[in-house]
């Protein structure tokens, strides 16, 4: 049986130390600028709150990740650059990378440390992963969350690196690294600055019957009647009008949550060796809940119990909660 | 290196769309003949369900090209997945004897090293990737679409150094996403694996209005793509001179050819830009025209000939 590593996120300082106390195997983190995708204000590390987090979850006996995994638009290079080096120097277990150009220079400037490729490098065949661990010695794929476990299960046989997957949290519906929505609408780069549906571009407009609408960069991206409650602006979980439905539909995907608490065995079965739990936004107290159930379930499946998964299953409970392509192709 | 607008090449991107056979081969006869286009790419970059109906017509359809004229480049598929998809792009990878443009890495593993070209879903975004991708055969690099113009400039020196050359789309629906599923089937009720092709009744994409009624984006199967055309008729000098020596038109359900000419007539000096682009409006009836991702601002946005001038000061 595999590890089953349990990969928690750490928006801010005081989130690491939760995600360690709570259990977490490794927290993954990134600094306070375009170097990683969750670029947001009031998030991410300075290089100094970095190096007392790198000491929290080693004394902790907890890894810790160092997302780079954005793409550096041409001539500002120089910025992953000095991230990378300062993550070595401070002495983190493992860079998430994407871009090529960002590999290469890692893996000739910082060759003990282990590259992980980011779920935004998009590759979700045997073929693409392998191009990755042959160029640059990439030792762990996040995989998109758009395989189901027999995919996944195929996949771990023809791959000489190890698996981490999503388990929980934010469900996004784009091949992840491959799009330009946000950049469309508001000036801001997903793949360049680390942004999607930035809260500076937010607004919520009441018309005058009471309905509200959640608008990104002056674009309506969903109207609620008076009695729904107004969701955030997220382009791809908005409501739009086609030909065939006048009446507006989630022309992509409804705003859900993935959970895949009730799958954690048989992804344990099919040689998942990571979890990761999305959510490098959350509170801490978000993080403290969601760590300590899969503690408990990685925990029983390692441990060869049934786990009890009703904690799981419970933290987005009253919520739309999705096990996403997991479970069926049909979700395609 | 500069290029001056003359020497620039205009290319012709893969068909998005899911074009019937005969649509298509008409079309390409056309541009084989009349459009002013030094290169053609073909092949199905979108979905693999529809690589079918035109696969058998794929040599036929480049022999006609290339009697006119035309250098012929064939695409791989930008998302790898399924089992034919594997097997699609190793075949096309490893093909001799053509050229072909990867959009996955996934086809460069079966390259493995013998020269290609690098499609606009490789994400090249700086110097270093362009740099580690010419390490591996990449003879030439379509950049990605919402790449600013400023780091365009650095690109394509860098690329220059390295005796890559550089391409960069000046015209069509600005590829903005691609997904697992498939946005078409979702709208009518079905799922990708039963789409029954409905992608087909929607020439140049499925359009999606915002729930005010504004017109947003296009849904091209797995792809979204949006609902302005880029075009960067004014700023196709500019791009010439700062190195990027071909000059990307993706094909719209609109007069290529006349697209073509305007771009071509405007590059060599036998039109301002502003006539120009007034061509192109007439010939895209109905379409907004964008430029804001050149110009580091939202890609929907069309920024002004005059502001653009004062920008690239």
């Amino acid at each position: 049986m595999t590890q089953a590593e349990l990969v928690c996120p750490a928006g801010t300082p005081a989130a690491l130390r939760t995600a360690v106390d709570a259990g977490a195997d490794a927290v993954y983190c990134g600094f306070r600028n375009a170097t990683n995708a969750r670029n947001f204000p009031g998030l991410n590390f300075t290089p100094e709150e970095l190096a007392e987090a790198v000491a929290y979850a080693h004394r902790g006996g907890a890894k810790v990740l160092l997302a780079l995994n954005t793409y550096p638009p041409a001539g500002k290079t120089a910025l992953w650059r000095e991230a990378a080096e300062t993550g070595a120097r401070l002495g983190v277990d493992a860079f998430i990378v994407a871009d090529m150009g960002v590999a290469d220079h890692v893996a000739r400037t910082h060759p003990g440390t282990r590259l992980h490729l980011s779920v935004q490098a998009a590759a979700s065949s045997p073929e693409a992963i392998r191009y990755y661990c042959e160029s640059f010695g990439v030792r762990r794929v996040v995989l998109p969350r758009i395989l189901t476990i027999p995919e996944i299960r195929a996949i771990r046989k023809e791959i000489p690196c190890e698996i981490e997957t999503f388990v929980f949290g934010n469900h996004g519906l784009m091949v992840e690294g491959r799009c330009s929505l946000t950049n469309y609408v508001t000036g801001q780069s997903t793949n360049m600055d680390g942004v999607c549906s930035p809260a500076s571009d937010v607004e919520y407009v009441r018309s005058a019957d009471g309905s509200m609408s959640s608008c990104l960069g002056g674009v309506t991206i969903d109207r609620f009647a008076p009695d729904e409650k107004a969701g955030y602006p997220t382009i791809c979980k908005g409501r739009y009008l086609a030909p065939h439905r006048a009446e507006g539909y989630y022309a992509f995907e409804e705003p859900v949550s993935l959970n895949l608490a009730r799958m954690l065995p048989e992804l344990v079965a099919a040689g998942v060796h990571a979890f990761k739990i999305e959510g490098r936004q959350r509170s801490k107290s978000y993080v403290r809940s969601v760590v300590s159930a899969f503690r408990r379930a990685v925990d029983d499946i390692r441990a060869g119990v049934a786990p009890d998964l009703a904690d799981l299953v419970a933290l987005t409970e009253g919520q739309k909660e999705t096990q996403g392509a997991f479970r069926t192709k049909k979700w395609r | 290196m500069a290029v001056t607008g003359m020497q620039a090449e205009l290319t012709l991107g893969p068909i998005p769309f899911h074009w019937s056979r005969e649509e298509k081969r008409d079309f390409y006869a056309r541009i084989a003949d009349e459009a002013p286009v030094a290169t053609v790419y073909l092949g199905e970059v979108i979905c693999s369900k529809r690589a079918p109906f035109f696969e058998t017509e794929i040599p036929e359809t480049a022999e006609r090209l290339e009697r006119g004229g035309k250098r012929v480049v064939l695409s791989s598929l930008a998302e790898v997945m399924l089992t034919r998809e594997r097997k699609a792009t190793a075949d096309l990878a490893d093909m001799d004897g053509v050229e072909i443009e990867i959009n996955n890495a996934a086809g460069l593993l079966a390259r493995a090293g013998r020269p290609h070209r690098v499609g606009p879903f490789m994400n090249a975004y700086n110097e270093d990737a362009i740099a580690w991708l010419a390490r591996g055969g990449a003879t030439h690099v379509c950049l990605p679409a919402e790449l600013p113009g400023e780091a365009i400039a650095v690109a394509a020196r860098a690329a220059a150094a390295l005796g890559v050359e550089v391409e960069y789309q000046v015209f069509g629906r600005a590829p903005l996403a691609v997904s697992a599923r498939c946005y078409h089937a979702r709208a009518h009720g079905r799922t990708k694996d039963n789409c029954q092709f409905v992608c087909e009744e929607d020439a140049d994409g499925m359009p999606l209005a915002t729930r005010d009624g504004r017109p947003f984006l296009r849904v091209n199967g797995i792809q979204t793509l949006s609902e302005s055309y880029v075009c960067l008729v004014g700023e196709a000098g500019a791009l010439a001179k700062a190195g990027v020596g071909h000059l990307r038109l993706m094909p719209q359900a609109v007069d290529m050819v006349g697209v073509a000419r305007a771009f071509r007539d405007c590059l060599d000096g036998r039109k301002d830009p502003a006539e120009a682009e007034a061509e192109l409006v007439g010939l895209c009836p109905g379409t907004r025209f964008s430029n804001g991702f050149y110009h580091g601002v939202a890609g929907y946005r069309k920024i002004a000939a005059d502001a653009a001038a004062m920008a690239d000061r």
